[in-house]
């Protein structure tokens, strides 16, 4: 029984939560990845994109509720997410069109284009903290709980008991969808080829008919929808605030990173291996361990590795790791 | 003033990725219009140079016809691969006209000449390295809107090879075999003249012998190749025309059994 009770406390505290937030930046680092591997910069608007994307999504989801109109247990949002992305959609096409582009035409290295982004994420982020504020936003609706605590623990008669949330439900069957369709797009369509086409040797691509500026206008598109769904899955988690999706910036290319850049696999691996990291070094392990141990063994502290205002350390040290071991990531992206 | 677009000699590949990254290539934009008259491919007259830089070439023909194999020797910086560029739109042309199947196709983009039935493979980089082999053809014929299953099927006859290999990453094949997929994905789009940039660099002497073998078999198609070449005894045993160039400017012409008996080329360029 103690032995059960420890599964739950830690598929209640750690897996459940981990695969969810991992999923969330899986989403997140591919947009990464495909713009790195696509336009070759670093793109440190994403989780800016993000911010607009959920923003939009926010006002819709908020005007929708005016109405009256709702999808029932499931939150209103992800029926104003398909406003959201074409939001975002139009937002970087247009970014793209007016500043990006002045600089691919004149074939700018990519560190020129990195610092371009970074002036785009302020602008970004001080037009959403204008639209919307600063402050922590609510836009969940509907039935909280797939499977509440109270019900878990009446149903097995376990000390224990095992949430999970509709909004991680709804994060990870998403998020396998997400990724699923896309790695479809990537591999069989004739859109997604050339794609990797112009990713492996743009003057090959230009020489075998492929329009580079048709690549780029996909890329953004894709990008976009993964940064607004990814932002939205996060908001409707934990809550939209502007800043976190600034301050997301720092796992999102940790898990770029560490599964190595331009590597789409690798960004989901990588999404992973951070989440799992943030979590299991943030958490208080002395439930699971008092249901394991015996009396006499068992912790008296927290056993909490480290406090989660640290929980971004664990990113950069995962990264420093990985670099130091395997410069090309956990699966082969380029050297860094 | 440094270039204020470059960066610095920067290395870090964890904020850009440089690798694969283009050339500056002249837009699109230009029109063609007909010129009768002239060999199938010809570019007359070419005086041309990189962007704002020095003239490499001066005065330069080159000429490919119907059913022949044209061949472009010289020695290093001699302006042979500039040659070939420049008769596919990837420099800045002073002088000259460059002409294809009775039309003037001198202010097309490289892209359009692709369009206009112009195969070129480049001397490096001239496939898509993490692709399949089969991806590689299938991104050759990217501009066909038709079924392409059948040229697929001549490529994978002309090089039985690359049908084995058709699902494994390009650039994981030996370098003969590259230059094959590189030829390969030139012909998916049926290209009326098929221009090599030194097709057997790099490649051993028994391979080398086997893509020359290779490339008669796709003149023999009716194809006309233009090519560049630095192995100039051999590459001139299998031409229908030589050039010579010194300096960017025609040196000796004629056609290749002519310039392997021209005791000035031989002893000039062919090592007596």
């Amino acid at each position: 029984m103690d032995f059960l009770n420890a599964i739950i406390a830690l598929a209640n505290y750690v897996l459940i939560p981990g695969i969810a937030y991992g999923s969330q930046l899986a989403l997140g680092a591919l947009g990464v990845t495909l713009v790195y591997s696509i336009l070759r910069f670093s793109n440190f608007a994403h989780g800016d994109t993000m911010a607009m994307g959920a923003m939009a999504t926010v006002l819709m989801t908020w005007l929708f509720q005016s109405w009256g109109i709702s999808l029932g247990p499931l939150p209103t949002a992800l029926l104003a997410l398909p406003f959201g992305i074409l939001f975002a959609v139009g937002l970087v096409l247009f970014t793209d069109r007016t500043v990006y582009r002045f600089y691919r035409v004149k074939k700018a290295q990519p560190v020129i284009l990195v610092i371009v982004s970074l002036g785009v994420t302020f602008i970004y982020n001080g037009v959403t903290r204008f639209i919307i504020g600063a402050d922590d936003q609510s836009f969940f609706d509907g039935e909280r709980f797939i499977i509440s605590a109270r019900e878990f623990k009446k149903a097995t008669g376990l000390a224990e008991g095992l949430s999970f949330k509709t909004t991680q439900g709804i994060t990870i069957v998403t998020a396998i969808v997400v990724v699923a369709l896309l790695f479809w797009f990537l591999n069989k369509t004739r859109a997604g080829k050339s794609m990797r086409a112009y990713s492996d040797n743009e003057d090959l691509a230009l020489l075998s008919g492929i329009n580079p500026e048709r690549v780029v206008m996909i890329t953004w598109m894709i990008v976009a929808t993964l940064a607004t769904i990814a932002g939205v899955l996060y908001g409707l988690d934990k809550s939209f605030k502007p800043f976190t999706y600034f301050q997301l910036l720092l796992p999102i290319f940790a898990s770029a990173i560490v599964g190595g850049l331009g590597n789409p696999l690798g960004a989901i691996a990588g999404g992973f291996v951070i989440a799992f990291s943030e979590v299991t070094i943030t958490y208080a392990w002395k439930k699971v361990l008092v249901y394991l141990m015996p009396e006499s063994l068992e912790p008296s502290g927290l056993v909490q590795l480290l406090s989660t205002d640290y929980k971004f350390a664990v990113s950069f040290v995962i990264l420093l790791i990985v670099l130091l071991f395997k410069p090309t990531g956990l699966f082969k992206g380029q050297a860094v | 003033m440094s270039d204020p677009y470059g960066d610095r000699g920067n290395k870090d590949l964890s904020i850009g990725n440089s690798k694969g990254m283009g050339s500056e290539m002249p837009q699109s934009g230009g029109t063609s219009f007909a010129a009768p008259g002239g060999p199938f491919l010809i570019g007359d007259g070419m005086t041309a140079g990189y962007g704002k830089g020095p003239d490499i070439l001066h005065d330069c023909t080159i000429a490919v016809d119907k059913g022949e194999i044209a061949v472009i020797v010289g020695p290093n910086g001699a302006g042979k691969s500039t040659g070939m560029k420049a008769v596919f739109g990837m420099l800045d042309m002073r002088k000259g006209h460059v002409r294809l199947d009775g039309e003037d196709i001198t202010d097309l983009s490289p892209q359009d000449r692709v369009s206009k039935g112009m195969g070129f493979v480049p001397q490096t980089s001239n496939i898509f390295t993490s692709m399949t082999v089969e991806e590689n053809l299938e991104m050759g014929a990217f501009i066909r809107t038709d079924d392409f299953s059948d040229t697929m099927a001549q490529v994978y006859d002309l090089f039985p090879i690359l049908k084995e290999k058709r699902l494994q990453a390009a650039g994981e094949l030996s370098g003969g075999q590259r230059q094959q997929v590189a030829v390969g994905r030139a012909l998916m789009t049926q290209p009326k003249v098929l221009m090599l940039d030194e097709p057997t660099a790099g490649v051993s002497p028994i391979v080398m012998d086997e893509l020359f073998d290779r490339i008669i078999e796709v003149a023999r198609t009716g194809i006309p190749i233009l090519m560049v070449e630095q192995n100039a005894r051999q590459a001139l045993e299998i031409a229908d025309k030589g050039y010579v160039l010194v300096q960017g400017a025609n040196a000796y012409t004629g056609t290749g059994k002519e310039l392997l008996a021209d005791p000035e080329v031989r002893k000039s360029f062919l090592g007596g």
